[in-house]
């Protein structure tokens, strides 16, 4: 076992760890930061999208100890300081950016990310830009709108969501 | 001017602020003190006897409770069938047992063998590896026509052979059907294959066990469609616990897609060892296992035959089907390529003779059951296949072709045992060429060819038939339970409602659509209304979500129990209001005496329903609860028409989707937001059956595309904006709400229309090429075009 700490949303936290135990597990089961989440086991479907130290990874590649002394951000701390959801959250609320929810943080923190390099994403930069977050519900029609929303861009002209 | 509230308003959805902020709350994220975690060892290798299993060295490894064996299971039921399809002579179909944990025999790559528990996920894991299983390799059972040929091996040794049932469907219709095939003026004949396919909802399964020895109550958390219907199945089939001492809870579930409709054997586990060990015992899927053991959808190998007069009139059609079971029978899955399939053969043309033939096949492969749309895709992509094929061969107009032989009167009873209540068909395919822009197609297409590129457009219509269903007739037709649904609204005292209803939502909307509904029936705002689901201790009663069947049945449910909420109401405001029953009126959330100017608010009502100090006692009870049960009079029709323009490369085969159009009928629309979503949803998945994905197996049984690295998920890229339409609204008949379901429609439109897209392009580059079977990857167009 190894001891790690790290800054997770602002917090300071430390836990106990095998050297094997992913950053995921780590958020999820030590921290009960359930919000991330794990969608497969071959880092292709971006569901455990978080931040470290300013660039997206997924969090199923790393191990909890490689973030030792890192400044991690998950969807639970995506939310304005009032509680009020951020203005990629509140794009994906509304155009429907989600059904089932279940990649939606990944896609949020992936959006984040995208939007921070890139303000204002071309439709096949976002397509391409997602390539690593995979959604079984929306057909992506609706998550690339609220992208596209959600960096300024008047999505009128796009088809109805 | 859109509505902002109530029926037919794109209310933003209430669930989505959980799901944004990661405070949902799907089953993995359950955690009870004291919990241990199961692994399971599992199959690699598709067909073997089981001559020992070894755990002994495992056993004693560190952190490990129990390894449990199929042995374990012997005394206990197996995983019931909860369908039973009669074959052709009338007999029942061939029904093998179905083990918990495999015993004697392992029959597909990723059956369960042995489960571990232990103290951690780890721990368990690595304890299975040190279980040692001596098998005897047999040879795989893997093509279904092998499979059903004389002397092939049986992947049951106690059945006679490996066809589950060989159906004939209407076998009275077949001679008159034959003999028009004889006197037809043409005949086109398609033979095809629909690719097997893995649903793959992004959350994996999980079940969560509980026990609690003081009061015998069993608990199961599961990523499931239908509690309910997994307490039936498990409680009663399987390990014998009545259902008052089993309760099952289906949290937020990370989509379902069919797939976690049916009972499995790690929720028989989890609740079973939960007892046994005194422990909560939890297990997570990962999704190497998720591909091999949720059950696999399609999986058919067609031929299909039209038969035409001189005029272009369709007079009869004829199908032989093969369809894989897999090695055991899903909880539905003997239904899918009969009932969900040959009754949708008519689809939306005046075809008047009809005959289908399937013949269900066990193989050494992951069991075989519903997915989006079950039986439905299957039916329309051959019908829209051959269909097409047929116009190219007569050299006519395939919409033309359509169009002469839709079904234009309603009710419509067709030769494969259905009556369409309404429909319009033609408005569909109008509403089709206008949201399509087909006008604009011949100068995109010049454009695409001073690319180089090969451009196509190709159509299709559909029918589905959802609303599963009227009990009668499924009990006829060999369902094991009944298909009606359930709700209760609870008003309470202040005038907020909960409503507890049967069917599942994950991914649907049904916390913000289903209180739309009520909105509208009282006249309060949506706000005042919550959606309680998934969990058989808190609603009456519920048989689930699955078939585009939520709100035709259970929202028709709901809105029954209202209505009996509002007849109750209007007793107690007349009470109030010092009036007769029959003169109160309710509209805005105000009670009021017709003609008059006396009214009292639905909260004044409620509170007096309540607090019953002025009160008609002596002639109703006091409170506002209501619970009615629904049973469909018919399935509803939704239909419509698909068109999908393509780009292809004749260089390197690849297809690229264009422009992706759908007009669809869905009668009535609670939410036309969600209504789109799911549209575009379904079509996604069809245009990933179509082009990328494929579940496949090598002849050795071996499951070679088990991971996102080998089985090709549309992606972002993959994938172009939608044009979806659903204005053309034919409402249903007979259910109260005049909605017919739109889950499924997207994943059964699509497939057909861009394969017939791709044959167009083909064909404009002077390429002799009818048809390709999906996935219509690069490597498989490109072959096509040079070897054609």
């Amino acid at each position: 076992m190894a001891s790690v700490s790290m800054t997770v949303n602002g917090k300071s936290v430390s836990g106990d760890v095998e050297g094997r135990t992913l950053l995921v597990d780590f958020l999820r089961n030590d921290l009960r930061l359930t919000g991330t989440h794990v969608g497969c086991d071959t880092s292709q479907c971006g569901a455990c999208v978080v931040h470290v130290n300013g660039n997206a990874i997924k969090a199923c590649a790393m191990f909890a100890v490689e973030a030792d002394g890192a400044d991690v951000a998950t969807i639970e701390g995506q939310a304005n300081a009032d509680g009020s959801l951020s203005v990629i959250q509140q794009a994906f609320q509304d155009h429907h950016g989600l059904q089932c929810g279940f990649c939606t943080p990944g896609m949020v923190m992936s959006a984040a990310a995208l939007l921070k390099d890139n303000p204002k994403p071309s439709e096949v930069e976002i397509r391409e830009y997602l390539e690593g977050n995979i959604c079984r519900c929306t057909g992506y029609h609706n998550i690339v709108k609220a992208i596209m929303a959600a960096s300024g861009q008047d999505v009128g002209a796009i088809a109805a969501e | 001017m859109p509505k902002d509230s109530g029926i037919g308003a794109s209310t933003k959805r209430r669930e989505d602020v959980r799901f944004l902020t990661g405070a949902g709350n799907y089953t993995d994220d359950i955690n009870i003190h004291g919990q241990a975690y199961v692994h399971f060892l599992r199959a690699d290798v598709a067909h073997a006897t089981i001559n020992n299993v070894d755990t002994s060295a495992a056993a004693d490894m560190p952190g490990v409770l129990h390894i449990f064996t199929g042995a374990d299971f012997e005394p206990i039921g197996g995983l019931p069938c909860g369908w039973q399809v009669t074959d052709k002579h009338g007999e029942p179909m061939q029904e093998p047992k179905h083990p918990v944990l495999a015993h004697g025999k392992i029959r597909h790559v990723g059956e369960p063998v042995c489960a571990v528990v232990a103290e951690t996920y780890a721990q368990a894991r690595d304890a299975a590896e040190a279980i040692v299983l001596d098998l005897t390799e047999l040879p795989a059972v893997m093509d279904m026509k092998s499979a059903v040929a004389e002397g092939a091996t049986k992947v049951h040794d106690d059945l006679t052979s490996n066809l589950c049932y060989d159906w004939g469907f209407v076998e009275e219709n077949k001679a008159a059907t034959d003999e028009a095939f004889t006197n037809a003026a043409h005949v086109t004949t398609l033979e095809l294959v629909n690719n097997r396919l893995v649903a793959n909802p992004m959350e994996p399964r999980v079940a969560v066990g509980d026990y609690s020895p003081a009061d015998d109550m069993h608990t199961l958390h599961t990523t499931s469609q239908n509690p309910h219907v997994i307490r039936l199945l498990m409680g009663a089939f399987v390990l014998g616990i009545p259902e008052h001492k089993l309760r099952v809870v289906a949290p937020d579930v990370g989509g379902g897609f069919g797939t976690k409709i049916f009972h499995y054997a790690e929720e028989a586990f989890c609740t079973f060892a939960a007892k046994q060990l005194r422990r909560p015992v939890k297990w997570t899927s990962s999704r190497s296992e998720a591909f091999m053991s949720d059950a696999h959808g399609r999986d058919h190998v067609t031929k299909i035959e039209l038969a035409l007069d001189s005029d272009n009139n369709f007079t009869a059609l004829r199908t032989e089907t093969y369809a894989n079971m897999g090695a055991y029978l899903s909880t539905f899955a003997p239904s899918v390529p009969t009932w969900l399939h040959g009754t949708l053969m008519a689809g939306n043309y005046k075809t008047p003779l009809i005959y289908v033939n399937v013949k269900a096949v066990f193989t050494n492969t992951v069991p075989v059951d519903a997915y989006r749309g079950a039986g439905r895709p299957e039916a329309t992509f051959q019908l829209e296949r051959v269909i097409d094929k047929a116009a190219r061969e007569l050299g006519v107009d395939p919409i033309a072709l359509r169009r002469q032989n839709f079904v234009t009167q309603f009710p419509y009873a067709t030769p494969v045992a259905v009556e369409y209540d309404t429909g319009d068909y033609e408005a569909t395919m109008a509403k089709l060429e206008e949201i399509a822009d087909m006008g604009g197609f011949a100068a995109r297409r010049a454009e695409s060819e001073a690319k180089g590129k090969l451009r196509g457009l190709g159509v299709n219509c559909y029918i589905e038939a959802c609303g599963i269903a009227p009990s009668n007739l499924v009990g006829q037709l060999g369902a094991r339970a009944g298909l009606y649904d359930a709700a209760t609204v609870r008003v309470n005292a202040t005038g907020s409602i909960s409503v507890m209803v049967g069917a599942h939502s994950h991914g649907q909307g049904h916390e913000t659509s289903f209180p739309q509904v009520i909105s509208e029936m009282i006249g309060i705002p949506e706000d005042q209304i919550d959606i309680v689901h998934g969990d058989t201790s808190k609603i009456p009663f519920g048989m689930g979500t699955y078939g585009s069947r939520s709100l035709a049945v259970c929202g028709s449910a709901m809105v029954r129990a209202a209505e009996k909420v509002i007849n109750k109401a209007k007793k107690i405001a007349a009470h109030l209001l010092e009036a007769s029953d029959a003169d109160i009126e309710l509209k805005d959330g105000q009670f009021s005496v017709a003609g008059t100017d006396k009214s009292v608010a639905w909260g004044d009502v409620t509170l007096a329903a309540y607090v019953p100090h002025n009160y008609p006692l002596e002639d109703i009870e006091p409170g506002l609860e209501e619970t009615a049960f629904y049973d469909p009079a018919n399935f509803t029709y939704p239909a419509g028409a698909y068109a999908c323009e393509v780009e292809v490369d004749p260089d390197t085969g690849k297809v690229t989707i264009e422009r992706f159009s759908a007009a669809d009928d869905f009668g009535n629309v609670i939410n036309p937001m969600i209504v789109s979503g799911q549209v575009h949803g379904g079509i996604a998945q069809g245009i990933g059956q179509a082009l990328l994905e494929n579940c496949a197996y090598d002849e050795d049984g071996q499951l070679i595309s088990a991971s996102y690295m080998d089985y090709a998920m549309p992606r972002a890229d993959d994938l172009p904006f939608y044009e979806v339409d659903h204005s053309c609204q034919t409402p249903c008949t007979h259910n109260p709400l005049g909605v017919k379901g739109c889950g499924e429609a997207g994943a059964i439109g699509s497939p057909p229309s861009i394969v017939n897209a791709v044959i167009d392009a083909l064909q404009s580059g002077g390429k002799n090429v009818t048809h390709i079977d999906m996935p219509l990857t690069p490597a498989r167009v490109w072959d096509a075009m040079n070897n054609a």
